[in-house]
């Protein structure tokens, strides 16, 4: 396993590298949808993962994106290793000289969603890292300034989380009651 | 500091690269942390203490020198709702903080309510100043999830509509750049062009903005009679008034001054950060998602990616103003070889019947009640697409769980993630001088705050 990891390190290779149930690329699992590349490392290997893409020129971190599967039916499209968490954080790298976008999928548990921050291999994950803690309450580990960002500060509760009520305004007048 | 260390230990294991080794050269002050920072990393609540605390923390440690400012959110340089908090040594900004949400109304979350048919009205509203490349971007996410292929002609009129957008979007730009740097009469003269072209959007569309024009499975209307008298019209009368843009500024010794070596970024930082658009290409990198990863039929037309070399305020409008000139060739190559055809995809299941058949067909009335109420369902899977628009990459994040709402959309707004660059481009700059860079970004607020 660690051979491979290296040599998919090594020589930027494509996702060719099998094991006996799930390919890896980066050493972690990944599958194709509509001809992108999806990694699925675990919240510990995702700072190596990204590490090693950016190295692999991954340059820009386009976003980060949260995801409440909540409600959703199923996971099919998850690699069996992976087990489906109520969470996840998608994100978005592209390599500008292979023409290539590459997404990377963490699953993040209900009860406490933690991911370590990627603000040390880009410090653009700033504020898309905030906007996914001030939507969901995905808390980034390590990141420099983890307060809400288009909510008020002292707002309850993360507006996109799929239990959160879409809003309602109190009635403040109601009609005459009647005899019935 | 210690969470720093944490991460850097468990990479240096198995082979990873060191985090050290992928900090670019060029780029280490957007890497930091502290006090050296150019982003002002305080909450509200800490800001306001300060204020309560400013005798005793100017004794302490001895930043007796240093002033926090609020700046916005109405301030007529912030181009909407944009708030920063201004950390001063003089008249010299030192770290800033950009605070955005004002504008914040859960577009993302309205966009989980809505059908794939009504969500293009809803991420219209988001970056109003280029509303087409918001309803294209979520159209083609959606047809990425259908698999569909839409007609030549919608694609190219697609493409027209949309270089015409980044036509009014880059005048706006000039009007508003013009005014927060003082010619005043800019304002007017760019205002003035911007509704020529706003005009034929309303020929076209039915309104000046906010049009739901691009919808998935195609447009919503084929191009009106007379179209291209309108197209030709514009195409002549804007390069005149550009060269007098040119006159007005661009050779102005003023102008440059004011423009000139003040909010420089080089690539590497600018990478780092996630920059795209004209804040990318100021800094030499030449990244136009049209060019280097085509969508429609870029891959079709001529047309040059317009980059600049110093990545200051002066290359940024420079870009703007030349990417101007570039939209207008392509739109006359549209011109000349729009093809005849559908203008949308005639695909049952995406498509509502012509407006004639359903007074004939009972069958044509129910499905077009079906597509208006329940909406049509789209393949479970999650998506991302992505264009050039006028402010850099605009992506649609779309996972679907096979029913006919999105189960999640995002939009990846490039005016949220330019904002960041803000505090390092305005970093030991002159307060006078941090206008202009935040009228280079160019943010729209709508499409920050969604």
């Amino acid at each position: 396993m660690a051979d491979e990891v290296e040599v998919a390190a090594e020589e930027g290779t494509e996702p060719e590298v099998e094991t006996e149930q799930v390919e890896t690329a980066y050493g972690v699992p990944v599958t194709e949808t509509r001809g992108e590349r999806v990694l699925h490392p675990t919240a510990d290997e995702l700072v190596a993962t990204v590490a090693a893409l950016k190295a692999d020129g991954f340059a820009t971190l386009l976003d980060v994106i949260g995801v409440d599967y909540l409600t959703h039916g199923g996971r099919g499209d998850l690699p069996a290793t992976i087990t489906p968490q109520r969470f996840e954080v998608v994100y978005l790298l592209r390599a500008h000289i292979k023409h290539e976008i590459i997404r990377v999928r963490v699953q993040a548990e209900a009860n406490e969603p933690v991911v370590p921050t990627l603000f040390d291999i880009f410090p653009g994950a700033e504020t898309p890292e905030r906007e996914t803690f001030d939507m969901y309450g995905i808390n980034f580990d390590g990141h420099p300034d983890m307060c809400r960002i288009l909510m008020p500060e002292d707002w309850d509760g993360h507006p996109l989380r799929k239990d959160y009520g879409i809003g309602r305004i109190p009635v403040q007048f109601k009609g005459a009651p009647t005899r019935r | 500091m210690t969470a720093t260390e944490d991460l850097t230990n468990t990479t240096s294991t198995d082979g990873a690269p060191a985090l050290e080794d992928l900090v670019f050269e060029g780029s280490e002050r957007v890497f930091r942390r502290g006090d050296d920072s150019a982003v002002l990393r305080m909450s509200e609540a800490e800001v306001a203490q300060l204020a309560i605390d400013a005798p005793n923390v100017a004794l302490e440690t001895n930043t007796d020198e240093r002033t926090i400012m609020n700046m916005g959110p109405s301030h007529p340089s912030t181009h909407g709702v944009l708030r920063l908090v201004l950390e001063l040594e003089g008249e010299v900004v030192k770290r800033s903080k950009p605070v955005v949400g004002y504008l914040h109304t859960g577009m993302e979350k309205t966009a989980e309510d809505l059908t794939y048919l009504q969500g293009a009205t809803n991420v219209t509203r988001m970056d109003y100043a280029s509303p087409l490349f918001s309803e294209l971007a979520f159209s083609l996410a959606v047809e990425k999830l259908l698999e569909i292929e839409i007609p030549a002609r919608a694609t190219w009129i697609r493409m027209m509509m949309c270089e015409l957008n980044r036509m009014s979007s880059h005048l706006l730009f000039m009007a508003t750049n013009g005014m927060d740097l003082g010619a005043v009469s800019m304002m007017i003269y760019g205002w003035r062009e911007r509704e020529e072209v706003l005009r034929f959007f309303e020929m076209v569309t039915g309104l000046r903005m906010n049009h739901n024009y691009i919808r998935p499975g195609g447009v919503a209307a084929d191009l009106p009679d007379g179209w291209t008298d309108e197209v030709q019209r514009l195409l002549e009368m804007i390069p005149p008034r550009l060269e007098e843009y040119d006159i007005l500024m661009t050779g102005q010794p003023i102008w440059r001054e004011r423009l000139q070596g003040v909010g420089v970024l080089n690539s590497a930082e600018a990478l780092a950060l996630g920059a795209t658009g004209p804040v990318l290409r100021s800094t030499g990198f030449a990244w136009d998602l049209r060019r280097d990863d085509p969508y429609l039929a870029y891959d079709e037309v001529d047309f040059d990616v317009v980059v600049g070399t110093y990545g200051d305020c002066f290359d940024r409008y420079a870009i703007r103003l030349n990417e101007i000139r570039e939209s207008m060739r392509i739109v006359q190559q549209c011109l000349d070889q729009m093809p005849k055809g559908d203008y949308r995809v005639q695909d049952k299941k995406v498509t509502p019947p012509p407006r004639a058949r359903i007074d004939e067909s009972m069958e044509a009335l129910i499905h077009h009640f079906k597509i208006f109420t329940e909406g049509f369902k789209v393949p479970e899977g999650e998506v991302y697409a992505a264009v050039e628009s006028p402010r850099g990459e605009l992506g649609v994040y779309i996972v679907s769980d096979g029913g006919p709402k999105p189960y999640r959309m995002h939009v990846r707004g490039p005016s949220f993630i330019n904002l960041q660059t803000l505090p390092h481009l305005m970093y030991d700059g002159l307060l006078a001088d941090g206008v202009a860079v935040i009228s280079s970004v160019d943010p729209i607020m709508g499409e920050v705050d969604r």
